[in-house]
């Protein structure tokens, strides 16, 4: 179906700097097509930072951000799911609807597309629940739903399991590994390291603002290279 | 001159029997006054979200203006409406003047800026929590516009509420553009004012009530509103928790 790809994203010096401070240190990246990326390191270390710049919500002080081939492309051809996504004040299916049809998508093609979305995330009953009311986990759900529906090449997602319970953290988990089935890219943080052993296939380890480590999952976790990533993989073994 | 007790109870009359008297009077109120709400909803809503979300050359100038439109004295509205509509005003060629049409004007400069600065507080708010958000899903600042009114729309209400109460409660804007005529541009507040001078204390006190009563209706649906709010936060937390 897709002809083209905007993958891989490429970062050539990206800073970023917000208040007299540098945030974001020259960080130069690859990231190509291909199982998940995880990003990893302690809080304030840039994470949810670096997925805003990559997603171009924020413009990187100095660098570049560049993907392959972006063009003007609609739907857009990434999406994100932050860590407190915002649901509007109106059914789960019409937040799914309203996220395609700001893309363009003609009402006869929604109708289809909401119904798939929904029955992904397993809410194809709850279609027409105030979308406020949902759960925790089903409004993380709706929430990758909705970014899912106009079938992104890219889906940053930003601790999109933090403060679910278990049981909902696993439909969660479900779901991202169905999106990358369906051909997405997935590009994101999470600070559970048990999910980051089971989704990653490459990750990213960022340290005040810098990128330190940029390996395959496997020798990360058996191996890291960093004095760093090794002090920060212990620390979870603390808990 | 009647006790206050029969006046009281003579008022009362009047209401119930629907004197065709205070029936019209109060009909032309409420079509004046929700005639200018409807239309300051609609310039007033547009300006505030437009306000909040975008900054262009003269954008001080405007909040400044609504915002002393808004504290102004609906008299000196009224003067500034007079001056306007009469014969050697620029809009006196209309002849507009004592029409309920100069009535809803000098009502709707008086409603506009509340409308807008609740609309501009709450379209600013929403784009903080909503703005990130809908620029990732594709939304610029204008698209979005549709979506945060909407999406404020039970504080919005309350903005509306706020100038429906202004527009039926003043009395020096309609007095000085409308001129109190009897079948033409008498309404509540005005009456009021006529009917006491002259000691007509029932057909005063009976419109007394009947403002009241709006002005009781449309405090129990702010507070109303208020509290869906707060049920929906309740929720929220719940779920965070
Ligand atoms: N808009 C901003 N202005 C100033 N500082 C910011 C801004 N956004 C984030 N920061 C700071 O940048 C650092 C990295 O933040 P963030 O990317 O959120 O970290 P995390 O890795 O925990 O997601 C933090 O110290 C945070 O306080
Ligand atoms: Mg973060």
């Amino acid at each position: 179906m897709r002809n083209f790809s905007i993958l891989p994203l490429e970062l050539c010096g990206v800073s970023f700097s917000a208040g007299g401070k540098k945030l974001i240190h020259d960080i130069d990246l690859m990231i190509e097509d291909g199982p998940a990326t995880i990003l990893l390191g302690p809080n304030g270390a840039g994470k949810s930072l670096l997925l805003r710049l990559c997603h171009g919500l924020l413009q990187p002080t100095t660098g570049q951000v560049i993907w392959r081939d972006l063009g003007r492309h609609m739907p857009k051809l990434h999406a994100m799911v932050f860590q407190r996504p915002v649901m509007l004040r109106r059914s789960a299916a019409a937040n799914i609807d309203y996220a395609l049809k700001l893309n363009g998508i003609c009402r006869q093609s929604r109708k289809k597309l909401v119904a798939e979305a929904l029955e992904l995330a397993g809410l194809s009953d709850q279609a027409q629940t105030p979308a406020r009311v949902l759960s925790g986990g089903q409004q993380q759900r709706l929430a990758i739903a909705r970014a899912w529906a106009c079938r992104p090449q890219v889906l940053f997602l930003d601790e999109p399991t933090a403060s679910l319970d278990p049981q909902a953290t696993k439909a969660v988990e479900t779901l991202i590994g169905q999106v990358q089935e369906s051909g997405t890219k997935i590009i994101m943080t999470t600070h559970d390291l048990g999910q980051a052993r089971r989704l990653a296939g490459e990750v990213l380890f960022l340290h005040s603002g810098r990128l330190i480590e940029h390996r395959p999952a496997e020798p990360f976790f058996s191996g890291p290279a960093t004095s760093e990533a090794r002090a920060f993989l212990a620390g979870d073994l603390l808990w | 001159m009647s006790t206050i007790g029969e006046s009281f109870a003579a008022a009362l009359a009047l209401i119930l029997g629907m004197d065709p008297a205070l029936r019209e009077i109060v009909g032309l109120s409420l079509q004046v006054s929700l005639t200018a709400v409807f239309l300051a909803a609609l310039i007033g809503l547009p300006l505030g979200a437009l306000l909040a979300l975008s900054s262009f050359p003269g954008r001080g100038a405007v909040i400044v203006l609504s915002n002393t439109l808004m504290g102004l004295p609906p008299v000196v509205v009224g003067l500034l409406v007079y001056l306007m509509l009469s014969r050697a005003g620029p809009f006196g060629v209309l002849s507009l003047l004592y029409t309920p049409t100069a009535m809803i004007i000098a009502q709707v400069v008086l409603v506009t800026p509340i409308i807008v600065a609740y609309s501009r507080q709450v379209v600013e708010d929403l784009w903080t929590e909503y703005g990130e958000q809908l620029r990732s899903l594709g939304a610029g600042r204008l698209s979005a516009t549709p979506t945060l009114l909407w999406e404020g729309r039970f504080p919005l209400t309350t903005g509306i509420l706020a100038g429906f109460g202004r527009a039926s409660a003043e009395v020096g804007a309609v007095m000085i553009v409308g001129g109190n005529i009897e079948h033409v541009t008498r309404v509540m507040t005005t009456a009021i004012a006529l009917e006491v001078s002259r000691g007509d204390l029932p057909l005063a006190l009976g419109l007394g009530i009947v403002l009241l009563i709006l002005s009781l209706g449309v405090n129990a649906a702010t507070a109303l509103l208020a509290m869906a709010t707060r049920q929906e936060r309740r929720l929220m937390r719940r779920r965070v928790a």
